[in-house]
């Protein structure tokens, strides 16, 4: 009774959030209703309700597949690599422009770091096969003038690792570093005061005064990084990948495209999303319980 | 102080050649674009700076159907998909910063939930097909329109209005729809500014949805007829439309490509001004909250 006398009361509040979470049961909550198929044969001619049920055959399937352990070392590795090279880099790149005493010149600096993000990832695949195409990419052609061998880049199993951190890089760095900037703003301009009374020189204050101040937004980012540890780029690895690299570039969410929508395996290729996303959940909330201990807010 | 003369040196260095490595791909690009067709074949693509400028490849480009249209598509969803997602997400979000909302917190948690557990791809394209949108271009903004964490940033924001300001336009005899769309928004016209942006360069760079959901060349957007362009050409397939022109008008390949990329980013590189001033505003309202 509380809550419709609630309602009534505050009816017209009711009908502003009325889109936003009609949008959320839809496009979000609906779909979760699907995971069912995971556990059925499912047919599209027979639906939800009549495909028969098979229980957990499709993940044992998932299991016995050798391609899984394939894609799950390549998911790790690419997000590992991300968080070894590319996670320090934004704290790096803030570092050197906190310490820059032309302003000016750090305003073009951020100006011109942060477009990158704004890019699509169809335009960075464009502009790296443009800069590293063995033909007429601008890299070789420089290799060649040095009279070295033309260098394989893009259908090179060897390198694909490499070539995605490069992008990632070169794309999120400079965004990156706005939040560590933010943090740094907030640090008291007394400690660094009194570190140079001391004597300290600039790289002993940036280690002993303004990497300290940022520390619990450096522990909780790399948490939660952790803790989508199961998502790579999808975008980025569809674009970059060809049929040389395959069995390096193959990620859970191409794998799950490749079988589900090209293929029409719905059921099987549900089952692997599922697997991914209840990882992933495990990822997040153990994440954020580390998060907790180390003092830090976390999350949620 | 020596010390720190040498450290500034080598700090603006550094600085500098990072701010170089992000734009020579950028001026690249650029340069290639503009690079007359034949000084671009006669030097093999080693073209830093052209001698002759040339505007051929984009007559080209401008001139196809399919890349008019694809605009045409895109342009739709970065502003009808932009006013709605910000319709949706705002209203929400500052119904959630109301405290006097009774289901305020179920309604929080149903929202977080989807921010840590995604059903996957399939369950997603299942519902898009079941709802017919399949080669629609509703798929494309519909299923977009709004994200948990938008829809927190936008919270926090309202969360700083203070009630006092709602309570005195309720005395005025406003209900709380009044409020918003009279009192709230036009006060919160950067901000919108800002998260329409945001939107409008989400929307414009719409390519996996339409991987999934668009199979109908005429409705690409542009995303994935860029996409096509690099592809046709690098592999140079035969019989293919673009590189069949490319043939015909004797246009390498190349050049065309960086042509198509320049138009493709040229509304982004128009509005980035205005991003700028707005988006560390946006990202640290909610970044520093976590």
């Amino acid at each position: 009774m509380k809550v419709v006398t609630g309602i009534r009361k505050d009816l017209f509040l009711y009908a502003l959030i009325l889109p936003g979470f009609l949008y959320f049961l839809l496009f979000k909550y609906v779909p979760m209703w699907g995971i069912v198929i995971s556990f059925q044969e499912y047919s599209p001619y027979l639906g939800f309700w009549q495909s028969p049920w098979v229980g957990f055959e499709h993940f044992a399937t998932l299991f016995n597949n050798p391609d899984f352990l394939i894609i799950f070392r390549n998911t790790m590795v690419i997000s590992m690599m991300n968080i070894v090279f590319y996670f320090p880099m934004p704290i790096l790149v803030a570092l050197m422009l906190n310490e820059l005493r032309l302003k000016r010149f750090q305003r073009v600096i951020q100006s011109v770091i942060y477009l990158p993000h704004f890019l699509s990832w169809v335009i960075i695949s464009g502009i790296t096969f443009l800069l590293l195409s063995q033909s007429g990419g601008i890299v070789n052609k420089l290799l060649v003038e040095f009279g070295r061998e033309p260098y394989n880049f893009l259908t090179n199993p060897g390198i694909f690792w490499q070539l995605l951190t490069a992008q990632s890089i070169w794309k999120e760095t400079g965004w990156g570093t706005i939040i560590f900037l933010a943090a740094m703003a907030g640090i008291d301009p007394q400690l660094h005061e009194a570190a140079r009374i001391d004597g300290a020189g600039r790289l002993r204050q940036i280690w002993h005064v303004t990497l300290p101040g940022i520390r619990n937004v450096i522990v909780t980012l790399l948490i939660l990084r952790l803790g989508s540890i199961m998502d790579v780029g999808f975008e980025q690895v569809f674009l970059m990948m060809n049929s040389a690299v395959t069995d390096v570039a193959d990620v859970f969410e191409t794998y799950v495209y490749r079988n589900g929508i090209q293929q029409g395996q719905f059921s099987y290729s549900t089952a692997v999303g599922l697997f991914k996303s209840v990882i992933g959940l495990l990822m997040v909330i153990g994440a954020n319980k580390l998060a907790k201990r180390y003092g830090e807010e976390g999350l949620y | 102080m020596k010390e720190s003369k040498l450290f500034d040196v080598v700090n603006v260095a550094l600085l500098a050649l990072i701010g170089l490595a992000t734009l020579f791909p950028l001026y690249y690009v650029f340069v290639v674009s503009f690079t007359d067709p034949s000084e671009y074949i006669a030097k093999q693509g080693f073209v830093l700076f052209p001698e002759k400028w040339s505007i051929l490849s984009y007559k080209y480009i401008l001139s196809t159907d399919s890349y008019l249209r694809a605009t045409g598509v895109s342009a739709f969803l970065a502003t009808v998909g932009t006013v709605l997602s910000l319709m949706v997400t705002a209203s929400l979000a500052y119904g959630l910063s109301r405290k006097r909302l009774k289901i305020r917190k179920p309604l929080m948690l149903m929202v977080l939930f989807t921010m840590l557990f995604s059903p996957g791809i399939i369950p997603h394209y299942i519902l898009v097909r079941d709802l017919h949108l399949i080669n629609n271009l509703w798929s494309l903004i519909l299923p977009a329109l709004s994200s948990g964490w938008y829809v927190f940033l936008m919270k926090s924001f309202f969360d700083s209005i203070p009630p006092a300001l709602e309570e005195a336009a309720m005395v005025d005899g406003y209900n709380d729809v009044g409020i918003f769309f009279r009192i709230i928004l036009p006060l919160s016209l950067p901000a919108m500014a800002a998260f329409g942006l945001f939107y409008a360069v989400g929307y414009w760079n719409t390519y996996f949805n339409a991987v999934l959901y668009i199979n109908d060349p005429t409705k690409w957007p542009l995303q994935i007829l860029l996409q096509n362009i690099l592809i046709e050409s690098s592999t140079s397939s035969q019989g293919s439309g673009a590189a069949e022109l490319m043939n015909e008008r004797q246009l390498p390949a190349q050049t065309l490509k960086m042509a198509a990329v320049v138009v493709a980013t040229t509304p982004i590189l128009l509005i980035y001004p205005m991003l700028q001033k707005h988006f560390a505003k946006g990202v640290m309202l909610g970044s520093i909250k976590g």
